[in-house]
């Protein structure tokens, strides 16, 4: 790869206050796949973090994602799947902890623009203190996605403490 | 357009070795990616990986997958980080890895997310995702990351290459 090329950050956000969820949005169309590195600490009770996709700034909170996990938690190991859901999980056992660092999760969007098909991402979440999780999910839609939010707990109902860092970069085929 | 997926050093090895360090990482990046090739001179399959020099205050959560069985545990990855492929896999196969640290200059703990993998032709490999946590008492930079085989080698023609990941 020709550095730099082909591997663009698109945004990044490093939040100076407790926030519910965090927004990339007017994603241009204009790279082939997107990547989004989060290391969040989230506050107390949350058991997961979950997030979805958009275009024309509308977020589809519909029932058109699922998700399959793969995950291990340090003495057991398994499968878990949703389907028809309102949100992707980004993390089954691999919850960030209210400690800023001590997790790291890192997302793959293929063809994020493409209108002939529905959008697959990759995650793999990791919180040593909880698990190690690897996810995929599913939004069936052809729209093209040009925003993603995400959610710390169902809804947003828990906090993504201060300090914690999103950043979106965009990967070019050519 | 910016500079953002740097390569910041690669080392091939010529000769079988013990360890390999990346030294005097900068700290003008915003995370890490290392890419693996290893294989072993001898029966060991484990690379170990530890920054900073020390060994102390790593710990970690794995999935492996054989083949026929999936299991979970907990691990220490100064020793057991990185699958390499046994001096008993077959010829010429070696174990792929791919390790990546955010914010590895924060003031914080670093989690790091290590894929890797062995290859065999034979009934079993091993697959293994892990979630690691370095949290040493006075938090770091991270300067330097060091591959250590658990017993024995790394043997000649593995790589490893270090690149540098900017937001901006």
């Amino acid at each position: 790869m020709a550095a730099g090329s082909t591997y663009t950050p698109i945004a990044t956000t490093t939040l100076g206050s407790n926030t519910n969820t965090v927004t990339f949005s007017s994603i241009a169309n204009t790279y082939t796949d997107l990547v989004v590195v989060v290391s969040a600490a989230i506050s107390g009770g949350a058991t997961d973090i979950q997030y979805r996709f958009g275009n024309g700034g509308t977020i589809d909170t519909a029932s058109n994602y699922s998700t399959t996990v793969l995950y291990g938690t340090g003495t057991a190991a398994g499968s878990y799947r949703q389907s028809s859901q309102t949100y992707i999980l980004a993390d089954y056992y691999a919850v960030p902890s209210s400690t800023l660092g001590n997790s790291a999760a890192i997302f793959q969007i293929m063809n994020y623009s493409n209108t002939n098909t529905f959008k697959t991402a990759l995650n793999r979440s990791n919180q040593a203190g909880g698990g190690v999780d690897a996810t995929v999910g599913l939004w069936r839609s052809t729209a093209a996605i040009d925003t993603i939010r995400f959610y710390a707990n169902t809804n947003g109902t828990q906090n993504f403490l201060t300090g914690s860092t999103f950043t979106l970069y965009g990967i070019a085929a050519a | 357009m910016a500079n953002t997926y740097t390569l910041i050093e690669a080392k091939t090895l010529g000769s079988a070795v013990s360890s390999v360090t990346f030294s005097s990482i900068p700290s003008t990046y915003t995370d890490l990616l290392l890419k693996v090739s290893v294989r072993s001179s001898t029966t060991n399959d484990w690379i170990g990986l530890y920054f900073n020099g020390s060994t102390a205050n790593v710990s970690g959560r794995i999935i492996q997958g054989t083949g026929s069985g999936v299991s979970s545990s907990t691990s220490n990855p100064a020793i057991q980080a990185i699958l390499s492929d046994s001096s008993s896999f077959t010829a010429s196969t070696f174990g792929n890895a791919e390790v990546y640290i955010p914010n590895y200059t924060s003031n914080n703990a670093k989690s790091f997310s290590i894929d890797t993998v062995t290859e065999n032709n034979a009934a079993t490999a091993y697959m293994q995702l892990l979630a690691g946590l370095w949290n040493p008492a006075t938090q770091a930079a991270i300067t330097s990351i060091t591959l250590v085989a658990s017993s024995g080698d790394m043997a000649i023609n593995s790589t490893f290459y270090l690149y540098g990941i900017s937001n901006s």
